[in-house]
């Protein structure tokens, strides 16, 4: 493409931002923070205890009408666990006859045989299962629970209701050595996919960072493990390694553009152009109760704010790779930096990449480094009496 | 359609989706016209003669055979004996 196409794309698509603007194709509704689990590298909010109260069935469904309107027709169903609401079932139902393709996302705690009938009955599309790691010593230390054979009971409900299995491994310093053997039990469960999505830093995790950062070795022989395990398996199971950030030199283009395709709903109603976007302190996010999904997607200041390339600051607004990324990711950007505005600092162009790269060179000190690490900086568990007030400017650094 | 696979006409997008868990491909006519056929009930070669008496031409064998084959590799159909 010349320069003068792309000049011309760019004051086409300042001239008239509104056609540009898709839809939001990706409806994510985050039902409730409450959840039986207390999982150490959940992105969910530090004060979500503190959070507001949650949104009434009949405010869920006008969510789901309006969003399904404007042309969204992914939903995803988290929290939180949804399971906890007890409204689900005429979440799903509702979310069913409107034509969405629904997608529960749950740590299978509350599953029962009678639910997953009904929820079936409701036209659920399909069920991500989450396990912390291949053993339930490991999957319930990292949990602070006991839920590990809980978990084995669901999948075999998940199956035995013809639903595809699909599990979730979140993967971080202390389980992405157990690689293999977590592979494997998604073999024996019969996993048509599976996400090894690695720890992204916010919420709890972020708080948790020094202790769960990956050393770059554990990154390249848990990649190895499952190429080979690719290599022997085949096609009948799919495998998403999603690489932490963190060790990249370009940013992920996070979410394709915030106010592209994803809209997430909080418990309370607050409307999400990124699962993080809470955190951002100088956001004023609209909620769905003081406003119709279309005037928040379309016209709201928050959802507007980081459309196009206009926000930009140097290195990404002259930058010729600012519309394959976005400038990365606004949440890494405002925790790292202060300010959202800026690069993603896991950009080597970014003048703060040496946050990133600091970080990552803690998590390469020798074992004896690291053994005082873990003293100096306990696991914080997901938990309410652990919820801390986030104060008010302060973006708040992993201690 | 393999499991969890649906297809469905989305006014918005003016065209065909293909949704799948927590994703999407947005179809063109002629991918549309290949997929809504695949009802576990038609054979291959029956709906290759539909498509033709469709679309009032022949000779479209090899072409929806390539798309079948692509289709299966992505997991959006399968196989029924």
């Amino acid at each position: 493409m010349s320069a003068l196409t792309t000049e011309r794309s760019e004051l086409a698509a300042g001239a008239d931002r509104a056609r540009e603007v898709g839809p939001p194709l990706w409806l994510l509704l985050e039902l409730t923070y409450r959840c039986p689990l207390h999982c150490v590298f959940c992105y969910n909010p530090t004060d979500f205890a503190n959070v507001g109260a949650e949104l009434a069935t009949q405010e869920w469904l006008r969510v789901l009408r309006e969003a399904r309107a404007l042309g969204a027709v992914q939903l995803g169903l988290s929290g939180g666990e949804p399971l906890v609401r007890e409204d689900l079932e005429a979440i799903v139902a509702e979310g069913h006859a409107l034509g969405f393709y629904s997608n529960l996302i749950t740590s299978g705690v509350g599953m029962t045989e009678a639910r997953i009938g009904a929820l079936k009955t409701a036209g659920l599309d399909h069920i991500q299962l989450s396990f912390q790691d291949s053993t339930r010593e490991m999957n319930d230390f990292l949990s602070s629970t006991r839920t590990f054979e809980l978990k084995v009971k669901v999948a075999e409900l998940i199956r035995a209701h013809g639903y595809p299995m699909v599990l979730n491994v979140v993967l971080h310093r202390l389980n992405i050595d157990h690689i293999e053997e977590i592979l494997a039990m998604a073999e024996r469960m019969g996993a048509q996919y599976v996400e090894l999505a690695n720890t992204q830093y916010y919420g709890w995790a972020w708080l948790n960072r020094a202790p769960l950062l990956p050393s770059r070795a554990q990154l390249e022989r848990a990649e190895a493990a499952t190429e080979r395990f690719r290599n022997r398996v085949g096609s009948k199971m799919q495998i998403y390694f999603v690489v932490p950030d963190y060790f990249e030199t370009r940013p992920k283009a996070c979410m394709g553009g915030l106010g592209s395709v994803f809209l997430g709903i909080a418990p309370d109603g607050l409307a999400l152009p990124c699962h993080a976007a809470r955190m951002l302190a100088d956001m004023k996010l609209p909620n769905v109760r003081e406003a119709s999904v279309g005037a928040i997607w379309y016209e709201s200041a928050a959802f507007n704010r980081f459309r196009g390339t206009a926000w930009m600051k140097e290195p990404c607004r002259s930058c010729p790779e600012r519309y394959r990324d976005f400038g990365g990711c606004r949440c890494q950007a405002y925790l790292l930096t202060g300010d959202p505005d800026n690069a993603d600092p896991v950009c080597d162009l970014s003048p703060h990449h040496e946050l990133v790269t600091a970080a990552v060179a803690e998590a390469e000190r020798e074992a004896s480094t690291r053994a005082r690490i873990a003293r100096e900086q306990p696991l914080i568990f997901r938990d309410h009496r652990t919820s801390i007030p986030v104060v008010a400017g302060a973006a708040g650094r992993p201690r | 359609m393999a499991r969890g696979m649906r297809l469905q006409w989305e006014a918005v997008q003016s065209s065909h989706v293909l949704l799948y868990p927590e994703g999407m491909v947005k179809l063109n006519a002629t991918a549309a016209a290949i997929l809504s056929r695949c009802d576990a009930e038609r054979t291959v070669s029956e709906i290759i003669a539909d498509l033709e008496r469709a679309y009032s031409t022949s000779g479209l064998a090899s072409e929806i055979l390539a798309f079948l084959a692509l289709a299966l590799e992505k997991h959006w159909l399968e196989l029924r004996e």
